[in-house]
């Protein structure tokens, strides 16, 4: 019998005031209360096809974890998410749900479908509040150990993930992070605002707790090659989940004035150095009045509300096609223009001016009109002659992507890579034209999402696992070479 | 967590460490620096690996005090630890076997030409030495650059010791004499590796500089330590730190480093008084 439809559109999702928001690091959306999370819960309407689960790159029973909610059998629901998902902290918060499980939502299909990510991120948080274990992790739990190491090179969410599940399949994991701190781009790119850094602490401990040796400051291709991790440190399989690259700047005049910044940097500044909290923490930033973010994704989004909160009047967004081909998510989009960024469509940078002191004073853009769609489907930006207008600035963030790091492309020969110089990987396996070596995430897609990344890591895992099985049996058991810097 | 070993003071404001960091003494090369971070709030900082012993598994760092985070550095002392180190970082100096090179360093930039030209040595090659200071007490591994470079010439501004006058003087002697060099090294002052790049322009004399710009990762990702070389965009974490001195914008590099000028001496500031209360 079909269940009757009360409630058409989703709980809202509480939010801080925006006036208050736009000055604070800390989190914008601050989460369902147990009984708004029961109320959204109960609007599944539990079809029997269950569309959403084919959504979700992890592969999360959700309509069990969504009943589990609307019962109120909490503990119940984050055992079934983590039985899937180490991280459904971060998830529930960062993942793009309205282009994945909740686009299929069956209620979606007349109505607003059930909030998933929100759920998930409640779940997780009430866990967290309460302590709840994670059952399927208790070393109970654990199969016996193999006896095979496996590296995995990047602790952003590809790495995690891929640690998570090769632990518990019993292998020896060994993360290698060349920053201080591990979590990649959830650490040094999404925002405290977005997604503070003490639950991305708090969900990577949870992989220690599985056994997972984590080093930082170990930067591979330099301290040691891929093929020394095999040979010389004894790894019998590697993921390669390296992330971001080196970031694009423009070809126009000015990109090299001081107050211009790619977002990487001006993030990484930000969010893992602590530079908002200058001069506590000794990272300095420049803390612009007038900011010009270049861009239409989620790190120009990013980039754009740290720049109101690090204290502009003005912040801008110039984003050089329409709103319709803005890749970022449109609950952020909102966000951010809630909180008074000041959207510039169909314009793009055409030179950086700067002053006597090389500091950026003002940009010229050019406006655009859309023409034929291009490779990637969306129509074209194609300048308007004559359009030339002067925005003053004094600083400018170009979110506007970036390029394959060359670090382990250019220490490991063997291993092929694309023109653009992004790893070849099996998209079903990760597997790379290298015996061994598995990749998955940004350095294979170029820039995605944290759960394709995250999705990446898991089929890689699965592939790894069954490579080892595979392998011939250990004549002797590798030295423990020493490891540290 | 690597221990501080041994620290040495070579002049005022100018500290020698040795680090424990067995992995990163065996698998870097002369040209290479690491990143370090001094506690919870520091900045990531970039500083040439002056020198390592692989049999120890330490690594030595020359640091010159000169910000908030250099001085926090350098009150550091042996059995301490450094809460982060990572590397070896950027392109090893390309040398190649029985090569002659001129090794210019000014003040600190010694420290950094000192590992190049022990590089040369052990692959056959010559050098001549060429180190510069404003005066004498700034003069620093004389005795190390003298055991790896013939002749080793010392040259000051203030004339307290050597010759007095400026390394381009003692570069320009050297090659009327008839040194005949395959590549001049120079590191420094900005200014001194603009004044030698002025020196072997116009000779054709290949000249490499090393640049120590504002970084962040120091491992491609963040840009900030972007250059422009021959008019082409570098990062010098993973493209340098050295690059064809012709070929520099100095003054591009020189108002980077200028970018945080007023927070790093508010910084400073604030660090003393925090010092001179404790």
């Amino acid at each position: 019998m079909a269940k009757k439809i009360t409630q058409k559109v989703k709980t809202p999702m509480p939010l801080v005031d925006p006036d208050v928001r736009r000055h604070s690091f800390g989190e914008v959306a601050t989460g369902y209360s147990v009984e708004l999370a029961r109320q959204e819960a109960s609007r599944c309407i539990e079809c029997k096809n269950m569309p959403c689960v084919a959504g979700c790159p992890v592969e999360i029973d959700i309509p069990t974890f969504v009943r589990q909610v609307a019962s109120g059998d909490f503990d119940g629901a984050f055992q079934t998410l983590s039985a899937k998902n180490l991280l459904p902290a971060v998830c529930g918060r960062v993942c793009p749900q309205e282009d994945q499980c909740e686009k299929l939502c069956t209620l979606g299909v007349r109505f607003e479908p059930v909030a998933i990510g929100r759920l998930e991120r409640f779940v997780a948080d009430y866990a967290s509040a309460c302590h709840l274990p994670v059952t399927c992790l208790s070393p109970t739990s654990h199969v016996t150990g193999t006896g095979r190491k496996v590296a995995i090179v990047g602790s952003g969410p590809a790495g995690l993930t891929a640690a998570a599940d090769l632990a518990k399949l019993g292998h020896s994991v060994t993360i290698f992070e060349a920053l201080h701190k591990p979590g990649g781009v959830l650490m040094y790119g999404i925002p405290e605002f977005r997604l503070p850094k003490t639950i991305v602490e708090s969900e990577i401990d949870k992989l220690t707790g599985l056994g997972v040796d984590i080093k930082t400051n170990h930067v591979i291709g330099r301290m040691f090659t891929i093929d020394e991790l095999f040979n010389e440190l004894g790894f019998d399989a590697l993921f390669i989940g390296t992330g971001a690259g080196l970031p694009h700047f423009p070809s126009i005049p000015g990109v090299n004035l001081i107050g211009v910044y790619s977002a990487n940097e001006y993030l990484t500044r930000s969010n893992l150095m602590k530079a908002y909290r200058f001069p506590e923490h000794d990272t300095p930033i420049v803390r612009g009045k007038n900011v010009a973010v270049i861009g239409g994704g989620n790190t120009a989004m990013d980039s754009v509300r740290t720049a109101l909160r690090l204290g502009a009047e003005h912040a801008y967004l110039i984003y050089r096609r329409s709103r319709d081909e803005m890749p970022a998510r449109a609950e952020e989009v909102e966000h951010a223009e809630e909180e008074g960024v000041e959207i510039v469509l169909l314009a793009a940078p055409t030179e950086l001016l700067g002053n006597e002191k090389s500091r950026v004073r003002a940009m010229r853009c050019v406006r655009m009109a859309l023409g034929e769609p291009d490779a990637s489907g969306r129509r074209s930006p194609v300048p308007i002659a004559g359009s030339e207008f002067e925005l003053e600035v004094d600083t400018v963030v170009f979110a506007v992507g970036q390029g394959a790091n060359p670090l382990i492309r250019s220490t490991t020969p063997d291993l092929p890579v694309t023109k653009w110089g992004y790893i070849v990987a099996d998209p079903a396996t990760g597997a790379t034209q290298k015996p061994g070596v598995f990749a998955g995430g940004d350095i294979v897609t170029g820039g995605a999402t944290v759960i394709s990344a995250m999705g990446a890591g898991r089929r890689a895992a699965r592939a790894i696992d069954a490579y080892l099985h595979r392998l011939p049996a250990r004549g002797h058991v590798a030295a423990d070479v020493f490891i540290s810097t | 967590m690597p221990r501080i070993l041994a620290k040495e003071t070579l002049a005022p404001d100018v500290v020698r460490f040795w680090i424990d960091a067995p992995a990163i003494a065996r698998k870097r090369r002369p040209g290479q620096f690491v990143i370090i971070r001094t506690d919870e709030t520091g900045e990531r900082i970039p500083l040439t690996i002056a020198d390592a012993d692989p049999a120890h598994g330490a690594i030595s760092l020359i640091v010159q005090a000169v910000g908030k985070s250099t001085h926090k550095l350098n009150r550091l002392e042996p059995g301490d630890t450094i809460l982060d180190v990572a590397g070896p970082l950027g392109q090893p100096t390309r040398i190649e076997p029985g090569m002659r090179v001129c090794c210019i360093g000014g003040g600190i930039g010694t420290a950094v030409v000192y590992p190049i030209a022990k590089g040369v040595r052990a692959a056959g090659g010559s050098v001549a030495g060429i180190i510069g200071a404003r005066t004498r007490d700034l003069i620093i591994l004389e005795r190390e650059m003298s055991a790896v470079a013939d002749p080793c010439l010392v040259t000051t501004d203030d004339g307290s010791y050597g010759r007095k006058g400026l390394v381009t003087e003692a570069l320009r002697m050297l090659l009327g004499e008839g040194y005949g060099f395959d590549e001049v090294v120079a590191v420094g002052p900005l200014p001194m590796m603009q004044a030698v790049c002025s020196v072997t322009r116009p000779l054709g004399l290949k000249t490499i500089v090393s640049l120590n710009p504002i970084m962040v990762d120091g491992t491609g990702m963040c840009g900030g330590c972007r250059v422009t070389i021959g008019g082409e965009q570098k990062f010098v974490c993973v493209d340098g730190p050295e690059f064809d001195g012709h070929q520099v914008d100095f003054a591009e590099v020189a108002a980077r480093l200028r970018a945080y000028r007023e927070d790093e001496a508010a910084a400073m500031d604030r660090y003393r008084a925090e010092i001179a209360s404790a």
